[in-house]
């Protein structure tokens, strides 16, 4: 019982990246950008949030350390794309390869150091919960954020009409400029949201899951997350099952391996992608359903006719 | 009235009702300048209350422009715009629908993935219930017979109810001044007569409407006053219901309009060119439908036309016709005798059929290259020499590009320029002209000049007929009707993936393929025979 427990909790360490990322880029994209440089904004988030606390001693100051970080590329990124209209695969990708030479920049001072980890908050009573109290109420503020997002993020893209006004944009740039929506103001702030939780889960990895710097920490989480959000047909409730599972087959090969049932590690270590792959092209079998939630002018340069 | 300099040249007079309305938008000497060109030069126009007043001119003649101006779209280079008496700036769509300006589009300007209300949401200022509102969409649009669900969503609507969420969108603003950018395009004769009784509902509540057609018999039957401009500006004011369309035509184009000559076909006993038989296919996507059994045969020497509303099987049937899907069984699609349905468009085109599908810029031509390079691609293939051993004969190409600019008066501003370059009309005439260029003997066109004007829709309609007299075969699909009767020998209509069958032009009416686009095969059936009963 407590071994299983012990393990779920890692599961949900695993998953929490993932999730928050994920959930930024798909405001990002329901708003018709395409941000390819997650990776890149997790990895300067992760190595300013590990600096930050270094260097004031508090974790949750290094949180927002690594929440600025993220968002301040992610402006980089806004600003060339939006105003400068330049090629946002080209730039997404750019801005990867800029955070992941950044970061080693900055955290050259950091390596071998131990880490400030965030210390578990429990939540009275609902901690008390045999099994789920363990599991649910007695994690990180980060953990508790990540569902947060989700649950702020769907009410506000289905409930809200800023969120109304945002999906608006995404399904059609053009329409929503002639009815004198401001497309470009939106993308801005959609493009700085997705950037800022990059940034909280680029912290997470350095100030939660492994409390340290290490180069090229995020081992590629930001692209699982942009493809957790495609999955998922751009719905948010999708993107916990997509990082969720992920999480799990990754921690669970992790075990595997250490029993040895004599599968090849290689193909292990696959696992975790194979499966989350897999499962999310099943659930998006409903084809009209996924053409309803694509956002139609992904990706899309936009300039106004004025 | 007829305040105007060309028509007092012309000794034209333009008297007609007076307008008594009350004065609501004036706009005076109205300029816009896109680089070189003039769109707008010094247009001045008044709307009243109570008034249809309708927009005319040919394609490029600047109408969108001074329409997006108006709505505060697109900011005019100089001009002053008035409303009631004042003056004002409109700077943006949200400005224009505050002062009361509302705007129905021709390419909609509605969002696929959302609902019925959610589109007409976002076009509503100020804090609101979606819930409250699906109530108030229901009630209303039912009160102006164009009813609507509210819960439906967009993608799955065919485009006669799309029209219908732009109108209500617009009646849901309370704008005392509509502007409606070619309204009836995609409608069916019934919903157009529909739409036109609201029209009038509107007028004698006492709202304003700019109405934009190429349709001249519909503006004469419901226009009060119109405006005629021609290369940007206005050249004549007039009362529409004291013109023809063809006095109409004129002053649009400046010129006569050529009257369409067609001889009776003598194609009953020709042989069959093309021939659809038994054909069905699936639907392919979830917006796509399904083609249910369809049978057709283009004898040679005559032009068929396919009328229905838009979206109910066309663009499939092209494509199963044209090659770029393949049917299950070769023999479904015949060409000369020839089983092709398991062919692509490359082998048809060798067997002599040629395509021209609906979409010019992105389907019919690649917006980004230039004109001779475009001929290339429908023609690379078709032992025209445009290529060689593998490699492309540009020289030769450019001189085809050439000869197409001159033979279908395809207008430039430079030579060989890119696709996207062209306005509509001079685009549909290349891509129509690369295809007759090759005098093919089979042509199948979709939408042959949706969006084209007067003149260039006159000469390309001729064309069709010619080639079809010259002994080929010719099916034309089209939502036009006034464009199938001039050029049609057979008539079918297609209604929900089903065709009925060809019937010969002279016994079909209006009402008849009203019914029949409306999926009513069974009271068009009693309205011919209604009607051969009276003339017996």
């Amino acid at each position: 019982m407590d071994l299983a427990v012990a393990i779920i909790v890692t599961v949900v360490t695993a998953a929490t990246p993932l999730l928050i990322a994920a959930i930024g880029e798909l405001v990002v994209e329901r708003s018709g950008v395409l941000n390819l440089g997650v990776e890149g904004m997790m990895v300067i988030g992760a190595v300013v949030a590990f600096a930050t606390a270094q260097t004031t001693g508090d974790p949750y100051i290094g949180i927002l350390g690594g929440i600025a970080a993220g968002a301040f590329l992610s402006l980089l990124f806004a600003v060339l794309t939006l105003t400068l209209v330049t090629n946002q695969v080209a730039t997404g990708l750019a801005l990867t390869l800029l955070g992941l030479g950044m970061s080693g920049a900055i955290g050259e001072g950091y390596v071998g150091i131990p880490g400030i980890k965030l210390q578990a908050i429990e939540i009275p009573l609902l901690s008390d919960i045999p099994f789920f109290g363990d599991i649910l109420f007695k994690q990180d503020i980060i953990v508790y954020l990540s569902f947060a997002l989700v649950a702020g993020v769907t009410w506000f893209l289905f409930r809200t009409r800023a969120g109304l006004t945002l999906r608006s944009v995404g399904d059609s740039q053009n329409s929503a400029h002639t009815l004198g929506i401001g497309v470009i103001r939106i993308r801005y702030l959609a493009v700085l949201f997705g950037g800022a939780c990059a940034g909280l889960a680029g912290a997470q990895l350095s100030l939660a899951y492994t409390p340290q710097w290490v180069e090229n920490m995020t081992a590629g989480r930001g692209w699982i997350a942009l493809a957790l959000v495609v999955f998922a047909s751009w719905r948010p409730l999708r993107v916990i099952v997509g990082a969720y599972l992920f999480g799990a087959v990754t921690i669970g090969q992790l075990h595997a391996q250490a029993l040895g049932f004599g599968i090849p590690s290689q193909f292990l270590s696959a696992l975790p992608y194979l499966a989350t792959m897999i499962v999310l092209v099943i659930i998006s079998r409903d084809r009209r359903l996924t053409l309803v939630n694509t956002p139609a002018s992904l990706g899309q340069p936009f300039v106004p006719d004025r | 009235m007829g305040r105007d300099t060309e028509s007092s040249k012309s000794g034209e007079t333009a008297a007609g009702r007076l307008r008594t309305g009350d004065l609501l938008l004036q706009a005076h000497g109205i300029t816009k300048r896109f680089g070189d060109i003039l769109a707008n030069d010094k247009v001045s126009i008044d709307l009243r209350a109570g008034e249809i007043h309708a927009l005319l001119g040919e394609n490029g003649a600047g109408k969108s422009t001074l329409v997006k101006i108006l709505y505060g779209a697109l900011e005019p280079n100089g001009g002053t715009l008035s409303w009631n008496g004042q003056q004002v700036a409109i700077s943006s769509p949200a400005e224009a629908r505050k002062l009361g300006i509302g705007m129905v589009f021709q390419h909609f300007s509605l969002f696929e993935a959302l609902t019925v209300t959610e589109n007409i949401a976002l076009a509503l200022p100020g804090r609101l219930s979606l819930r409250d509102l699906a109530d108030k969409i229901r009630r209303v649009s039912a009160d102006y017979g164009l009813p609507l669900d509210p819960g439906a969503i967009v993608a799955d609507l065919p485009v006669g109810i799309r029209q219908r969420i732009e109108i209500v969108r617009c009646l849901l603003q309370e704008p005392k001044l509509i502007i409606m950018d070619e309204p009836t395009s995609v409608l069916t004769p019934q919903e157009s007569d529909q739409l036109f009784e609201t029209l009038k509902r509107l007028t004698d509540e006492g709202c304003a409407i700019l109405y934009i057609s190429h349709r001249l018999e519909e503006v004469q039957r419901i226009c009060h006053h119109a405006t005629i401009m021609r290369h940007g500006k206005v050249v004549m004011e007039c009362d529409p219901a004291l013109e023809t369309p063809a006095s109409l035509a004129r002053m649009m184009v400046g010129a006569d309009i050529k009257d369409i000559t067609r001889e009776a076909s003598s194609a009953t006993e020709g042989e069959d060119r093309l021939a659809i038989v038994d054909l069905s296919a699936p639907a392919d996507g979830p917006f796509s439908v399904p083609l249910k059994s369809i049978h057709l045969q283009v004898k040679a020497g005559e032009v068929v036309a396919i009328a229905g509303i838009a979206g109910n099987g066309q663009g499939e049937l092209f494509d199963v016709i044209s090659g770029e899907r393949l049917s299950d069984r070769a023999d479904a699609v015949l060409i000369d005798g020839a089983p092709v349905g398991r062919k692509g468009i490359n082998a048809r085109r060798r067997a002599g059929a040629a395509y021209v599908p609906e979409e010019r810029l992105g389907h019919g031509a690649v917006p980004g290259l230039k004109l001779s390079e475009n001929i290339i691609l429908t023609r690379h293939a078709t032992r025209d020499g445009l290529v060689l051993s593998g490699f492309l004969d540009r020289g030769k190409a450019e001189e085809l590009e050439k000869k197409l600019k001159a033979d279908f008066d395809v207008r430039m501003s430079h030579d060989n320029p890119e696709a996207r370059s062209l306005s509509g009309g001079n685009l549909q005439k290349f891509v129509v002209g690369r295809e007759l260029d090759r005098n093919p003997g089979v042509l199948v066109i979709n939408q042959p000049t949706w969006g084209v004007d007067a003149g260039a829709a006159a000469s390309i309609r001729q064309q069709l007929i010619d080639l079809a007299r010259a002994g080929s075969a010719v099916l034309v699909i089209s939502q036009d009707l006034d464009e199938i009767f001039e050029i049609a020998d057979r008539i079918a209509v297609i209604s929900r993936g089903e065709l009925s069958a060809a019937e010969a032009a002279e016994k079909m009416t209006r009402e008849r393929i009203g019914l029949l686009m409306g999926g009513h095969a069974g009271e068009a059936g009693k309205a011919a025979e209604g009607r051969a009963t009276h003339a017996a």
